[in-house]
């Protein structure tokens, strides 16, 4: 069944309806949007990509399929883990952003992509009709690995708050309850995952945790990575003069197992016990991907022209953030803001039959917090290449702080207050 | 279901609720599509909401004294000596030309 005006009038509401459509412009006044884009999935890309293509694309109709009424940011949620900040802090509602830029926002989750008919089809039977679709899949978790972790009992036991959400405010409760003398171990998978300096972020803010409240507590860092992936330096000296005794850090040790009951962790090289076990576990494209057939790198994540951000697998399937294969630029929200532009620009492009931008640029400015009090940042402007089949660096243009410090902080607040106004204000 | 649309849209506009009245789709300009960009850390149109200097509206020289600073490290910065090596000299006219003409918010520009 295809949803049109009247059914989305049963089902909505005259207002509701009234406020979520671009029905004002004028194309819509004649009866028909020049065009129609389903984004699926309103996380950091598929949010930007909404907005943007509403501002750049009036007469395209834009309906955006997400899973939640909210928006939480996972960068800046190991903050919660510290007392740095709450979860509210990191959740921007949907509603008056789809409202004030005439977003069909539909609450739920696509479950079948026809490419050739252009179809949608949403868990409920619906269908939505596209032009152009655009996917912002995030990553899954992937437990196949794992065998002690197979179960939902023992995830909900040993979390992975790599999400941000109740994992994260669940890790919290699992630090606070931990008698002081109690261990916390951090696993971490091989490269690459979401937010390659997130682990050591989070290394940092549960030290900062226990150097305040549990002073005879450990954080044991099991990273299954030859060595830190990120700010290594900074890192380092901040775990080394904020935190002498609490952190140790353990590279080259990759999980192979979890003994939930016994409070075991089990590496290729050894047997950790702990209080507190926070396995991040390895990723790959979130399940809309494998649906669309897009998913044609190492069988894990997804390939694309970064002109457009079209997959190589299949036309009309535009796919951003942290699926792609964007190397070198990382899997970090940031990137996944800028990519939602670019793709933005480029639908509206293509279906005003312009020629696409032959240069596109983006950045990443990552900031990650080594206290509550201090951050430290990594950034940098990448390109296309080899006519968009890669990305590279733009030479010079990419570094790291000279030092942690409190206006890097302050700056690292501000930037989180303006990409969540940028791409949901 | 034509009266009803009609219905809709006097619904909507009434409620004030759409301000997309562009008429045939005008192509993105380069300063639009780089400004896209910087708008993560400092606000759609370079209107930053919290800390991050605001962009709109400043002089189109003094936006590339403060890029070409950054970029030959005459100009002390946190992130800005990194990124302003990224783009030419054309986008960085590009944007200068952009946020120029912007107006510039009624509150004083913040940060450094």
């Amino acid at each position: 069944m295809t949803f049109d005006r009247r059914q989305w009038l049963k089902a909505g509401g005259a207002l509701a309806l009234a406020a979520t459509l671009p029905a004002c412009s004028p194309a819509a006044r004649k009866g028909a949007p020049s065009a129609r884009v389903v984004v699926i999935g309103a996380g950091w890309g598929g949010a930007s990509a909404a907005t943007y293509l509403r501002r750049w694309a009036p007469d395209v109709e834009v309906t955006v399929v997400e899973r939640s009424d909210a928006f939480i940011s996972c960068p800046q949620s190991n903050l919660v883990l510290s007392g740095g900040r709450t979860l509210e802090s990191l959740t921007v509602p949907y509603g008056k952003w789809a409202t004030k830029h005439g977003i069909r926002f539909v609450k739920g989750e696509a479950e079948g992509i026809d490419a050739t008919r252009r179809l949608v089809t949403l868990a409920g039977g619906q269908t939505l009709p596209y032009d152009r679709l655009i996917l912002s899949p995030g990553v899954d978790l992937n437990y196949d690995g794992i065998p002690g972790l197979k179960s939902p009992d023992s995830r909900a036991d040993v979390l992975h708050a790599w999400k941000a959400g109740p994992q994260t405010v669940a890790l919290r409760r699992q630090l606070e309850a931990l008698p002081d003398g109690g261990v916390y171990v951090l696993t971490i998978p091989k490269a690459p995952y979401r937010c390659p300096p997130g682990p050591y972020e989070r290394t940092s803010l549960v030290a900062a945790y226990f150097k305040r409240h549990k002073p005879r507590s450990k954080v044991i860092v099991l990273d299954g990575n030859p060595d830190i992936v990120s700010k290594k330096g900074l890192f380092l000296t901040a775990w080394k003069e904020l935190y002498p005794g609490i952190i140790d850090y353990r590279a080259n040790n990759a999980l192979v197992d979890v003994d939930v009951a016994g409070r075991r962790v089990i590496t290729e090289f050894e047997t950790v016990s702990a209080g507190v076990i926070n396995v991040v576990p390895p990723q790959h494209a979130g399940r809309i991907a494998r649906i669309a057939g897009v998913v044609n790198a190492e069988d894990r994540w997804v390939r694309v022209n970064h002109l457009s951000y079209e997959s190589t697998a299949v036309p009309g399937i535009h796919v951003i953030g942290d699926a792609t294969t964007s190397t070198p630029a990382p899997k970090s929200g940031h990137v996944a803001n800028q990519q939602g532009k670019v793709t933005a620009a480029a639908v509206a492009d293509l279906l005003a039959g312009r020629t696409l931008h032959a240069d596109p640029s983006i950045s990443n400015t990552c900031y990650s917090f080594v206290s509550n009090e201090e951050a430290i940042n990594v950034a940098a402007v990448y390109r296309v290449d080899s006519g968009g089949a890669t990305l590279k660096l733009a030479e010079g243009s990419s570094g790291v702080s000279d030092a942690r410090s409190a206006l890097e902080a302050e700056f690292a607040r501000a930037w989180a207050a303006n990409i969540w106004t940028d791409m949901l204000g | 279901m034509k009266t009803m649309h009609g219905l809709l849209c006097a619904l909507c506009c009434a409620a004030g609720t759409s301000a997309a009245l562009a008429a045939a789709p005008e192509p993105i300009t380069l300063g639009a599509r780089l400004a896209a960009s910087c708008a993560a850390c400092h606000g759609f149109e370079g209107r930053s909401v919290q800390r991050t200097p605001v962009l709109a509206g400043v002089d189109r020289r003094a936006f590339l004294d403060a890029l070409h600073g950054f970029r030959d490290g005459s100009r002390e910065a946190t992130v800005m000596h990194h990124l302003a090596r990224g783009y030419s000299e054309a986008e960085l006219a590009a944007l200068a030309d952009y946020y120029a003409a912007l107006p510039a918010p009624a509150a004083p520009a913040q940060g450094k």
